[in-house]
């Protein structure tokens, strides 16, 4: 990534209000996004588009769409930041919160976030894991 | 089959054997739904006191025969203690002195019925089966009110979501606006606006389409018949939806004799040709076709078929489409907005004019919804299906 190009993130939601709201706002925040609204939307989104960062619904069409998808990028883009978003909390009642890294290594992601989601809150954990993802490339 | 378990309580052994005896043969034959066949198993005891130890250290049984007057506690004694500990059973009280004021006490401490004694095994037999019969119509009475609650509470807690979604959708939109999130261009800004204004509409229709089905379910809202000319009601639907059909190139077709006029309420028949036009509208592909038949038979009997070639159904998923709430989810409908109540009031409506409403579809090819009315019936009963549980079913 050069200084000049700006920081790509993939966002992947079934729900088409949550993926307009935080393109417009991630754009609006400088992000360039490439917005999905499927598992299978979101694969072929990769196949030209290169992520920095990836949000991603855990319930799509199938319930553990996020998971999949997480592992499968993650082994795609070593290091790629993902961030899980969920409803799972508020639906299920169940609570996930991968703060250990054999957790974080379970989920495949490195945060997760309980819808709703506050946008500034969004945007503090995408800075976080770039500036974890660019000191990691950096040692 | 099913078997009940009976407990006679008597100090007097030749009763107690008697009883047991008639009864260990003894099979009440009852409708299907109700219990079926019920046969008896009986257990005995001799006293008051040992009748309430057994009923407490085992399962309570289904159906006491009591003796009114024992030595020890007597069955007046019995009732009340039972009642105490929580115990139910259906109880008969066998009693040789059944003075008005004794059967008033029995009954107000919870006693069914009354046997004098002494009484033939045809007399036992008799009381037995009205008893069984009280009981077994009074279970299945609380196993449908408990379905019904099940069935409502389901439906309230979808409703519940589906009213949930939208109002998130457009807080989403307004915080936005409220935190300019999205920055100020007056593009996006009318984009937000715009979206949240779909989302309230949505939610809009999807109250307006509830307060219809429970219209529909409750029988409360005069239905009223008049001449009705199905064609220009057809018509009418089709040109509601012209401006989205031409929008994506979609043909409109209407097959119909020049008037079909029939008896009917109006206002029932619109909605049902307003929801399957713009169904086939909706989930049609662009360019694709919408051919609405209405063929008029004997007597007030009437066809009406809508056509499209859109994204068809599953054989699956065309079984669970009249239900309430039930929008098939996948790549190509998530976009399409619904309700997911219009065909299941559709049924509903057709089944007000003793007729239904069906799908035959092909995935990829298209689907044809048939909907058939009889005009000439009689106003017809609410329809008493509990289907929804959205509201209670009332005249």
């Amino acid at each position: 990534m050069t200084t000049t190009e700006r920081t790509r993130i993939l966002l992947v939601d079934d729900d088409e209000d949550f993926l307009f709201q935080h393109r417009i706002q991630l754009e609006n925040a400088g992000f360039e996004v490439a917005a999905a609204s499927s598992r299978t939307e979101a694969e072929q989104a990769i196949a030209s588009f290169t992520p920095d960062l990836a949000i991603l619904d855990l319930m799509m069409e199938h319930h553990d769409d996020g998971f999949v998808l997480s592992h499968h990028l993650k082994r795609r883009f070593s290091n790629l930041p993902v961030i899980m978003v969920t409803a799972v909390t508020s639906e299920t009642g169940l609570v996930f919160d991968p703060a250990s890294p054999e957790e974080r290594r379970w989920v495949g992601a490195d945060a997760l976030l309980a819808k709703p989601i506050r946008f500034e809150q969004l945007k503090r954990e995408i800075d976080r894991l770039l500036a974890a993802a660019s000191a990691a490339r950096r040692e | 089959m099913q078997t009940l378990r009976v407990l006679v309580v008597d100090d007097e052994l030749g009763m107690r054997l008697a009883v047991a005896r008639v009864l260990s043969n003894f099979v009440v034959h009852l409708n299907e739904e109700v219990g079926g066949e019920i046969h008896f198993e009986v257990q005995t005891a001799e006293s008051g006191e040992q009748a309430i130890e057994m009923m407490t250290s085992q399962p309570e049984p289904d159906l006491l025969l009591l003796d009114l007057k024992m030595p020890g506690i007597s069955g007046l004694e019995v009732l009340a203690q039972m009642r105490q500990r929580n115990l139910h059973p259906l109880t008969v009280m066998i009693t040789a002195y059944a003075t008005l004021e004794t059967a008033i006490d029995a009954t107000k401490r919870g006693a069914h019925d009354f046997l004098p004694k002494p009484f033939t095994p045809d007399e036992l037999r008799v009381a037995v089966r009205r008893a069984v019969k009280h009981l077994m119509v009074e279970r299945q009475a609380q196993r449908l009110r408990e379905e019904k609650r099940q069935v409502r509470f389901q439906f309230i807690s979808v409703l519940g979501h589906e009213l949930k979604a939208p109002l998130a959708a457009i807080e989403g939109y307004l915080q936005i606006l409220r935190d300019g999130t999205a920055g100020q261009s007056p593009e996006t800004i009318q984009q937000v606006v715009q979206r949240a204004l779909i989302r309230a509409h949505g939610m809009r229709k999807l109250i307006s389409d509830l307060l219809d089905l429970t219209r529909i379910e409750s029988g409360q809202k005069r239905r009223e018949f008049g001449p009705v000319d199905l064609r220009e009601i057809a018509q009418n639907a089709l040109d509601g939806v012209a401006q989205a059909a031409e929008a994506r190139e979609i043909t409109l077709a209407l097959h119909a004799p020049e008037r079909v006029p029939v008896v009917a309420d109006r206002g029932e028949i619109e909605i049902i040709f307003n929801n399957l036009v713009s169904n086939a509208v909706k989930y049609n592909r662009n360019g694709g076709r919408v051919d609405v038949t209405i063929e008029p038979g004997e007597g007030g009997l009437v066809r009406i078929a809508v056509a499209d070639t859109g994204i068809g159904l599953t054989r699956e998923d065309a079984s669970r489409l009249f239900q309430e709430f039930v929008r098939i989810k996948n790549d190509q409908t998530r976009t399409i907005p619904g309700t997911g109540l219009g065909l299941s009031i559709v049924r509903k409506l057709a089944q007000l004019y003793q007729g239904d409403a069906t799908v035959e579809s092909e995935p990829g090819v298209g689907s044809t919804f048939t909907v058939t009315l009889d005009t000439a019936a009689p106003p017809p009963a609410p329809v008493s299906e509990p289907s929804s549980g959205a509201v209670p079913i009332a005249r």
